[in-house]
């Protein structure tokens, strides 16, 4: 284990200050900056990796906004951009569709699985449970790495002459297993399933090891009930990663087998481009059940981190106790389970037996008691609070917010009956932009703008953020309310074009709005980016230890902890994580966790 | 030329929220910080509140412009869609007053309890009869909502009237065809093997099969008001879905796997026309599941009409058989309307793009 040179030279040289692992013989550009063990920097890789993607999934979705929002216009320089993919400055429908599946694909897995669990797990676990490192660096390097790997694939399918995958980021059979059916489906759909590969292993690697992690590695006094929220929800988000990604794993390799190998178990029956295929006796439905078997538990696997974050964000700008700590420990728990017993809502209008169906339905409507109440305990937190508005916290609100919003949605969409009129209209995108999309992406702006002192040791520029924030949540509302309008008049998602259509071509106004709406939000995002690299070198300097006077035991480090983050010992816990508001002898509002339990104090936690 | 001009004004709104930003925080270090942090805190607390309430009149206005486009002013055009109608507005009712109470709740606390001198947060780390209050009563709600949805699902869901008009649908990249079972009431066998034997026989039919000699192949579908219809829907290469928005129907379409659905127009088109004020207005079947490029353009018509106009058009029909085996028919003189598109080949429907 060569982790174990730079520990223990940290534990040696603990006298020291902070910055003596900076001129360490053993260290240099590669093994600090590259190939890195330390969990700090691979936090830092996949957040900017998932940044940079964050950057071509938004530009994607707003070139192909250009055509939902102006359909009858040219735009003679997506020629120069895209060549023959958009002939006269119009995009080809064929490049349309592979633009609403890379968009899809690069968001949920590369931005909001990788960028965000990636990021926020590698970076608070160790810190926030009293842990010099993962349990596994090495494993949680190649973790990294293999993500990287698989970003190159899916980058690479990008340039292919047929077009990345085109069927939508479900991909279902049998349209991604003919490339006679769509030519997104010939090389572009085996990159994109060896990408996805590549993918899960990292996730894997990933998540085993923040299992093991938060369960061995505790410092001392650290008992579950004492972690903080975010833990909590990163271990449940981690065990519903390694349940449910190697389901993918499966379907996807199935996959390549119908594709290259000519086994048979997602077609049947096909006659396609005039060509009667041998294939008989598979199911196209299996791989739906495969693909949402993740494709369900992914959703949350977007959410809970994005939910452990913001509970812990207002807690501490509420200069409060997270209300319910247990309850909400309970619903993370009770979320995780029914994770797994949810995912035929999204095959209600496949065929299924209506009696399953009803099953999905008891099962999915149950998903709402837990997210009721850790919405009732938010609210609780804030309330007789002491509010501070960093950014972070604005975030954070925001995030309450539009989990309601999108939330609510939900209610309407796992009804099977209702389903039957809304499945697969703009109602669907606008339940799911807000509620999985947009919410988490407040999670982990918050995240970012809470951690990112802890991170880089300064500052972002608070006007910025504040800019950031207001166009954002405004913006995100009025990009995806009035969608809710375009599916309830029953508007098919996935077109390019509306104008032939004599039931859908009535919202021409209303998608331009959108479009433009969307551009202003995409151009403040930039704004955000500049911001966060700016700051990493510019950025107003940290010089107080624990900025946010939050209790939880990363503050305790030094403003830039070295690999195996606590120059001294580690420090031992005495409390929960949430004594906020208590009275202590020295007026301060808050007791760190390392604080031992004062004579006068009760003992509740 | 205009777009590197928008482009050139962006970077240059980009360089001066980037100044103003940088200026302002050096204003703060001379101003003190903390002096600079009351202030953000005040400003955004009020924005919060200020968000609350024009978010709500916006979401009131955006009803005010769309609601009208949304097909529910002109109601279900099926019997068995009033019902989804009906759940939708029992689920807008609950939700909503949820909606409104916990956004109303969350930014009003957001505002009440900014931070403020001299003040401290009241230490409340957990109540239990709070938290058995707020997750028995969202329980209680869904019971209801599911005890609803489930009933208006079993009873959509059920197997169609035996009395009901049988029509079988077939999806392909990129269109819809229609096969009607002809006087003996039973549509012929088919296999996908039989595609194109003989050649123009795009379903696949066995005519081998005597059944089958009656059928009729259309690409419009013509239905009679006020009975029970029921689709067979199939696909013969990926996966489509048969959308009618009007009828609050959809079901997907599989290649291997057969799937019906049941329903009773109660609107002929005509009396569409009138009931939404647009003299075009058309029932159409929209593909609701993403089939490759022309899935935006996978556009079948349904004509509903009185059950004797509907009749007079199933009569003017010449069943597929005679039109593939053209030395069979017994009246070869008869013209028929609608039966030429039948011998399109398949491999050359493209998108209207």
């Amino acid at each position: 284990m060569s982790s174990a040179i730079p520990l223990h030279d940290v534990v040696s040289h603990g006298a020291h200050d902070d910055s003596h692992h900076e001129h360490h013989h053993h260290e240099t550009f590669i093994s600090k900056y590259v190939f890195s063990q330390d969990h700090k920097t691979i936090a830092k890789q996949f957040l900017v990796t998932g940044i940079i993607w964050a950057i071509i999934g938004g530009l994607f979705s707003v070139v192909f906004r250009l055509q939902l929002g102006y359909p009858d216009q040219t735009f003679p320089w997506l020629e120069d951009f895209f060549g023959h993919w958009a002939k006269g400055g119009k995009l080809d429908p064929e490049f349309y569709y592979a633009l609403v599946t890379m968009h899809g694909t690069i968001l949920v897995f590369f931005v909001l699985t990788a960028g965000l669990s990636g990021t926020f797990a590698n970076f608070l676990i160790p810190l926030q449970i009293g842990a010099r490192d993962m349990a596994s660096p090495m494993l949680n390097m190649l973790s990294y790495w293999f993500f990287f790997l698989a970003s190159v694939i899916m980058f690479s399918s990008l340039f292919v002459q047929t077009g990345p995958a085109s069927g939508g980021w479900t991909i279902y059979p049998p349209l991604s297993a003919l490339g006679d059916a769509s030519m997104g489906s010939k090389i572009g759909m085996d990159l994109w399933l060896v990408s996805m590969a590549m993918f899960i292993v990292s996730s894997l690697l990933g998540g085993l090891n923040y299992i093991t992690t938060i369960l061995n590695m505790r410092t001392k006094g650290m008992s579950m009930t004492r972690m903080p929220l975010t833990i909590w929800a990163l271990f449940f988000t981690a065990v519903l990663g390694v349940l449910s990604f190697p389901v993918l794993l499966s379907g996807a390799i199935l996959l390549l087998f119908d594709r290259n190998l000519g086994t048979s178990f997602f077609l049947s029956d096909i006659v396609v481009a005039g060509k009667i295929l041998p294939n008989e006796g598979g199911s196209a439905i299996l791989f739906q059940h495969l693909f949402w078997f993740l494709g369900h538990p992914e959703v949350y696997i977007i959410l809970l981190p994005a939910m452990g974050m913001s509970s812990e964000i207002l807690s501490v700008n509420s200069r409060k106790p997270i209300f319910g700590y247990m309850a909400m420990v309970g619903s993370l728990f009770a979320i995780t389970i029914l994770a797994f017993l949810v995912w035929a809502h999204h095959m209600f209008v496949t065929g299924l037996n209506p009696f399953l169906g009803s099953v999905f339905v008891l099962l999915t409507l149950l998903i709402a008691v837990p997210s009721a109440i850790k919405v009732f305990n938010w609210l609780t937190t804030l309330w007789k609070g002491n509010i501070r508005f960093t950014p972070a916290m604005l975030f954070a609100i925001g995030f309450v917010s539009l989990f309601i919003s999108g939330g609510l949605t939900g209610i309407f969409l796992g009804n099977s009956a209702l389903d039957i009129h809304l499945h697969d209209t703009y109602f669907v995108i606008a339940h799911f932009h807000i509620v999985m999309g947009v919410a988490s992406f407040f999670g982990m702006f918050a995240g970012v703008y809470h951690w990112f002192p802890k991170m880089f040791g300064r500052y972002l520029n608070n006007t910025l953020a504040y800019i950031h924030f207001w166009v954002t949540i405004i913006g995100a509302y009025l990009i995806f309310w009035p969608m809710h309008y375009e599916g309830l008049a029953g508007m098919p998602r996935r077109y390019y074009d509306f104008s032939n259509w004599e039931s859908f071509k009535m919202f021409n106004g209303l998608n331009e709005f959108i479009s433009l709406v969307a551009m202003i939000v995409f151009a403040v995002q930039l704004l955000f980016v500049f911001n966060f690299f700016y700051s990493i070198w510019k950025g107003r300097k940290v010089t107080n230890l624990n900025p946010w006077q939050a209790n939880t035991l990363e503050w305790t480090t030094p403003i830039r902890p070295g690999h195996g983050n606590w120059p001294g010992e580690i420090p031992e816990v005495h409390r929960w994580p949430y004594d906020y508001a208590k009275d202590t002898k020295d007026g301060k509002d808050f007791i760190p966790q390392n604080v031992p339990i004062g004579a006068d104090e009760s003992t509740d936690h | 030329m205009k777009e590197l001009f928008l482009v050139a004004i962006g970077v240059m709104i980009f360089v001066v929220i980037f100044q103003i930003s940088k200026a302002s925080e050096y204003v703060s270090i001379l101003k003190g910080e903390e002096k600079t942090r009351r202030q953000n805190n005040k400003i955004n607390a009020f924005m919060l509140i200020s968000f609350l309430v024009f978010g709500l009149i916006g979401a009131w206005y955006c009803n005010e412009l769309y609601y009208g486009k949304t097909l529910f002013p002109q109601g279900s055009a099926s019997v068995e869609g009033e019902k989804i109608d009906l759940m939708l507005y029992i689920t807008i009712g609950v939700t909503g007053v949820v909606f409104v109470i916990t956004q109303v709740l969350l930014f009003w606390f957001a505002f009440k309890y900014q931070e403020r001198d001299g003040k401290k947060a009241f230490f409340f780390p957990h109540n239990n009869k709070l938290e058995l209050l707020w997750t028995t009563v969202p329980a209680i709600f869904l019971t209801v909502l599911v005890v609803f949805g489930l009933k208006y699902w079993f009873k959509m869901t059920s197997d169609a009237p035996k009395d009901a008009v049988v029509v079988e649908i077939t999806g392909h990249q990129f269109a819809w065809e229609m096969r009607y079972p002809g006087k003996d009431g039973v549509l012929g066998k088919k296999h996908y093997k039989q595609y194109n034997n003989p050649s123009g026989n795009i379903l696949g039919v066995d005519f081998q099969d005597p059944e089958s000699w009656d059928d009729l192949h259309t690409t419009e579908m013509h239905i009679p008001v006020g009975k029970p219809i029921k689709l067979v829907i199939n696909a013969m290469d990926v996966i489509h879905d048969v959308g009618l928005s009007h009828f609050r129907m959809k079901m997907d379409a599989v290649p291997g796997i057969p799937t019906t659905m049941w329903f009773t127009p109660k609107y002929t088109t005509e009396e569409m026309k009138t009931r939404t004020g647009n003299p075009n207005f058309v029932y159409e079947i929209s593909c609701d599941q993403m089939c490759g490029k022309g899935h935006f353009s996978m556009r079948g018509v349904i004509v509903v009409e009185k059950q004797a106009d509907y009749e007079k058009w199933l009569a003017s029909q010449k069943p597929e058989y005679f039109t593939l085996f053209p030395d069979k028919d017994p009246n070869k003189a008869t013209q028929a309307v609608d039966s030429a598109v039948a011998s399109k080949p398949l491999a050359q429907l493209t998108p209207a793009n």
